[in-house]
């Protein structure tokens, strides 16, 4: 288990410390004994394959999985431990937008975090703006494309002022220049605030090289490997941690 | 044949008298019919609606029930209404009985299940596919069934509708706990019911083709307004 044993960061806090995690879906297990420790201000990318858990992994450290829900949503065991002021925002394969006004999805965000609707609409036209959709803030947000749309999520996300951003695979099925985009404004964000841990699942090598401090790789809900970028990108070294993990990617790198 | 001609042309003969009576039953009939689908529209979106998002032991046999009150018969919730409100009966004591707003309680009863279930499907539906990103957004349950049924405004509608046109279109309840008292608690429905009886087959289906004029009235209304929410809210 060495692979899968956490990484220390003695000279950072830690923001996330998950023990013996387990998750079910009905009869089927989503994630094994999964054991990770994330510092603050980490980048960590999930990669693996469809239905390796990365998904999953990623909504039960967003708190959308839990030991109280039901069955249809997964049930967890083991203890996650989150580092006091934690908060956290999450961006979805595909954002949902609600039918109203960009500036209003936006807007709601704020306001369900506590800000009046004014001060609410003042700071999500900040973000709209920093976004670059300023000038679209008052189309209706599910006419928007799939980029500009994510976009919007990214606004929606921030208006809440996060300091743990969860994403998974933000620019799944986008074209290159949407994709460039999402990446651009993942880049904006962590440089912004270097105390942003970062959290995304990624099919991207590229991306993953670009914006990761760390990488974990995950087979059938184990983490098979949990290294430092470099280390991870280096062939002799990940061989010797996990060879299905350098198996994958040569799979990847094809 | 002869007689669907002779009946068209008592329909239109009747739309055109202008006869007040006539139109006090058509009102009566919208009137009676559409409180009881505001009432229950508005008790049947809140409670689908939260029935669809919570989670608690014996939902499985609420939900069992409550499919099972979409074939309530009109009838039978006629009966139930009348032992209500008769004179012996618990709610005796209102002298609600042949008077339009039993009629109008007993149609609330009829159609809520209908816009319940309907609705719960639709939400729980919807909540299964986007349900944790409004979750991630800090939006507590309820709330997040409340902006499910704004993001499905048009399909609610379409519940809404049915549910209407379940109320408009029954005759049983409204026959038992309204009476069909004439110039009082006598609507479309039960007056076709009459004429049929009285063997005036022509007016019968004359009513009955009135009425479902002033259904299809409502129905392009509400469509434009259908297509009005599409064009502001896009489709997606």
């Amino acid at each position: 288990m060495n692979a899968a044993s956490p990484a220390t960061h003695p000279e950072k806090e830690v923001q996330f410390n998950l023990q013996d995690i387990n998750v079910h879906f009905g009869l089927q297990q989503a994630l094994h004994n999964i054991n990770l420790q994330i510092a603050k201000g980490d980048r960590l990318a999930l990669i693996g394959a469809n239905g390796s858990g990365k998904s999953t992994l990623l909504r039960v450290l967003h708190g959308l999985i839990t030991s109280t829900r039901v069955k249809a949503t997964g049930r967890l065991t083991g203890t996650i431990k989150t580092m006091p002021g934690t908060r956290q925002a999450m961006l979805f394969q595909r954002p949902h937008m609600l039918r109203m006004s960009v500036l209003n999805n936006v807007t709601l965000a704020a306001w369900l975090n506590g800000q009046s609707w004014q001060a609410g609409k003042k700071q999500a036209m900040n973000e709209l703006k920093r976004v670059g959709l300023l000038d679209l803030s008052q189309r209706p947000a599910n006419t928007l494309s799939q980029g500009q749309q994510q976009r919007v999520a990214f606004a929606r996300a921030s208006v809440t002022q996060p300091n743990v951003l969860v994403l998974d695979e933000p620019t799944a099925s986008m074209d290159p220049r949407s994709k460039r985009e999402v990446e651009g404004l993942m880049q904006d964000f962590a440089e912004q605030d270097s105390g942003l841990t970062l959290i995304f699942a990624s099919h991207n090598l590229g991306q993953v090289k670009r914006l990761a401090t760390h990488v974990a790789y995950l087979e059938y809900g184990k983490i098979l490997a949990f290294l430092p970028v470099a280390e991870f990108f280096d062939e002799d070294h990940l061989t010797m941690v996990s060879q299905q993990a350098q198996k994958f990617l040569k799979g990847n790198l094809l | 044949m002869n007689s669907i001609s002779q009946s068209l042309s008592t329909a239109f003969a009747l739309i055109a008298s202008n006869d007040v009576q006539l139109w006090s039953i058509v009102a009566r009939s919208l009137w009676v019919s559409a409180w009881a689908s505001l009432l229950a529209s508005v008790l049947g979106v809140v409670f689908g609606a939260w029935l669809a998002v919570s989670h608690f032991a014996g939902r499985g046999l609420v939900l069992l029930i409550l499919n099972t009150l979409l074939s309530l018969p009109a009838v039978v919730v006629g009966l139930l209404v009348y032992l209500l409100l008769s004179r012996s009966g618990p709610l005796g004591e209102l002298g609600w009985l042949f008077s339009v707003k039993a009629m109008v309680l007993a149609q609330t009863i009829l159609v809520l299940p209908v816009v319940m279930a309907l609705i719960r499907q639709l939400i729980e539906d919807a909540d299964k596919q986007r349900g944790e990103q409004l979750q991630s957004l800090g939006a507590p349950r309820l709330f997040r069934a409340l902006l499910h049924v704004w993001d499905e405004r048009i399909a609610v509608l379409m519940v809404l509708i049915a549910a209407f046109g379940r109320a408009i279109a029954e005759v049983g309840t409204v026959m038992v706990v309204g009476g069909n008292i004439d110039g009082f608690t006598r609507v479309m429905t039960t007056s076709i019911a009459l004429e049929t009886s009285k063997g005036d087959l022509p007016l019968a289906l004359g009513l009955g083709i009135m009425l479902m004029a002033v259904v299809l009235l409502l129905n392009t209304v509400l469509a434009g307004l259908r297509w009005l929410i599409a064009r502001q809210g896009g489709q997606s």
